[in-house]
């Protein structure tokens, strides 16, 4: 049986899966589902420094093979979390992945020195690709200088123990040339993708029907794009980890961005329609690699660029 | 909760609406009047579906019932489903209805196929020695759903319709305050569309009944994690937060709601971009 066990830059997990950011909460929600420590771990919610609405409703709207959405990061703030969320899943032994978002440089810097002192983070998420802040400018996931002064920020303020991953968006021109200016920045990994910039308009009010206006595409639609960003990505920097997501609904899914370059996947908007499918993603795909003769995830990882199976 | 492969045992067009059963081994137990169950449809429409439980049997390994009304692509698959197939659900989900510990006059108001959980409450009502009237309203007569059902399970039903098609011409407030001005009826439980759950809320509030409404918002997961649901509520402490239908609601005081502000983020909600502004 393939080893399920994998090494995200330096740092052990339990498996190969985790939920993704903005789809399992803080993963309380999911625990009824099915054994979070069974999966690589929990990819929270992105939290910023104080608590924050969101947008107005409707936040979403199901769209072919997908949906668009613009929930704009609403959550309690770092406090709270720190409080009740990060203690919630160390007790149990569930791996905290914290995904962590900011309005300014300064304030990714703030989560990260708050961050430093908790020893349950087993590694940072930073979401510099959400678009759907408020201020539309503040996209630094979509550009060279403001994506690698929060990486930077975030990297040295955090303990070299625990590995940053810079989240990207696949709303660039040269998702190569982002990813390498984080990496000299000090990402120890990327988390892609995030959700595309879409749009839907209300055809009897010819409005658009999010709050938000656009909003964030997600699910197995951007699944060919999330597969092409990662093989890109990996194209370009092959040694460094890469927790691949966009669309994974089953381990064949996941097997593509393994095969693509991903270490490891995050199942997101599928969760919506099947909340134990990080689990069930994750045994899938073990058994695909187990059929294929892989001892170990990683003996898969990227192997679409070295001519598939031999 | 518990999420399982359930067997449809009937699906009955019944007016506008269709009747549908499924069996639910071990969800049945759990149910209480205002839990919902979030159903998954067809592959091309990734989100579950939600639908008040109307009715739970716990008979043969038990089953639940749901009124849909086939408006969008997911809910009309879903009425196509003959008996046999299988469809996977969720339930049951949400904070039920709050029954009072004395045995009070209670008024159930439903509109449209939001009269699907009030069914079960009168009968849960009256086995606590509660008296119950229920309101049936719809905009036309087609739409109209349950009267006969309301009529075995409670001790009178008025029925109203925005067009006077069946019963009294007018808006469910309309015998609903005159039922309150009696003066004897201190609960008020209500289901349907918001702008009559904010109606309903307010004539409660009127004459100092506390109204109970279970909320319609649209949901993509049903279980907490999307953030999709929310509406603006006040907290114990007088704070409003945005607030997630399915795992808050989807029933709440009548009063706690900001009706008038649902589909905004009022400027005095905790994290809104004014407060945030400070």
């Amino acid at each position: 049986m393939t080893d399920p066990r994998v090494t995200l830059a330096g740092v052990e997990f339990a498996g190969p899966a985790f939920t993704a950011s903005g789809c399992a909460a803080a993963g309380k929600e999911l625990a009824g589902f099915f054994d979070l420590t069974e999966i690589g771990g929990v990819v929270t919610k992105s939290i910023m420094m104080r608590p924050r609405s969101g947008r107005p409703t409707p936040r979403m709207v199901e769209t072919p093979s997908g949906m668009l959405n613009s929930i704009g990061l609403q959550g309690p703030g770092i406090e709270s979390f720190l409080a009740n969320d990060l203690p919630w899943l160390a007790e149990r032994g569930v791996a905290a992945v914290v995904s962590i978002a900011g309005e300014t440089v300064e304030e990714y810097a703030q989560l990260a020195r708050i961050l430093r002192n908790e020893p349950d983070v087993k590694a940072i998420e930073v979401n510099i690709s959400c678009p759907n802040v408020e201020s539309r400018g503040q996209v630094f996931a979509c550009d060279v200088m403001s994506a690698s002064s929060v990486i930077h920020q975030v990297r040295r303020n955090t303990s070299s123990t625990v590995p940053i991953f810079a989240k990207l968006s696949p709303d660039v021109t040269s998702i190569a040339e982002i990813a390498l200016s984080c990496h000299n920045a000090g990402a120890d990994g990327f988390s892609m993708i995030n959700t595309t910039l879409g749009m839907a308009i209300d055809t009897d009010t010819l409005r658009p029907i999010l709050g938000g206006v656009t909003g964030g595409l997600s699910g197995p639609a951007i699944r060919p794009i999330a597969v092409r960003n990662v093989w890109q990505v990996h194209h370009v920097l092959p040694d460094v980890p890469i927790l691949g997501m966009g669309g994974i609904a089953t381990g064949e899914d996941a097997l593509q961005f393994i095969a693509a370059g991903a270490t490891a996947v995050s199942v997101g908007t599928m969760t919506f329609h099947d909340p134990s499918a990080p689990l069930r993603v994750q045994q899938e795909l073990l058994g695909l690699l187990d059929e294929r003769g892989f001892a170990s995830v990683s003996e898969a990882v990227g192997v679409a660029h070295r001519g598939g199976l031999v | 909760m518990i999420q399982a492969d359930a067997e449809i045992l009937s699906v009955r067009r019944d007016g506008a609406y269709y009747h549908m059963s499924f069996a639910a081994p071990g969800i049945a137990d759990g149910f209480r009047p205002g839990h919902f169950v979030a159903i998954a449809v067809d592959d091309a429409h990734i989100l579950r579906r939600a639908f008040s439980i109307r009715s739970a049997s716990t008979k043969a390994g038990g089953a639940l019932q749901i009124i849909v009304s086939p408006k969008g692509p997911g809910t009309q698959w879903l009425v196509r489903r003959r008996a046999g197939d299988i469809i996977n659900v969720i339930a049951p989900l949400g904070q039920p209805f709050r029954l009072p510990t004395e045995p009070v006059p209670c008024v159930l108001v439903g509109g449209g196929y939001g009269v699907a959980p009030l069914f079960e409450l009168a009968n849960q009502l009256r086995a606590r020695g509660c008296g119950v009237e229920i309101i049936v309203g719809a905009g036309d007569a087609a739409r109209l759903h349950g009267v006969v059902e309301a009529r075995r399970v409670s001790d009178a039903v008025h029925v109203t319709t925005d067009d006077g098609s069946a019963g009294e011409q007018g808006r469910v407030t309309d015998p609903l305050r005159r039922i309150l001005a009696e003066g004897r009826h201190p609960a008020v439980y209500a289901c349907g569309p918001m702008a009559m759950l904010q109606a309903v809320s307010e004539v409660s509030a009127e004459f100092g009944a506390v109204a109970q409404c279970a909320v319609e918002e649209s949901m993509a997961c049903g279980v907490g994690v999307c953030m999709t649901c929310v509406l603006p509520v006040i907290g114990d402490d007088g704070v409003t937060r945005m607030v997630r239908s399915c795992t808050e609601g989807p029933v709440f005081f009548g009063d706690r709601v900001r009706w008038s502000d649902v589909g905004t983020v009022p400027a005095d909600t905790l994290g809104s971009p004014e407060a945030r502004d400070d």
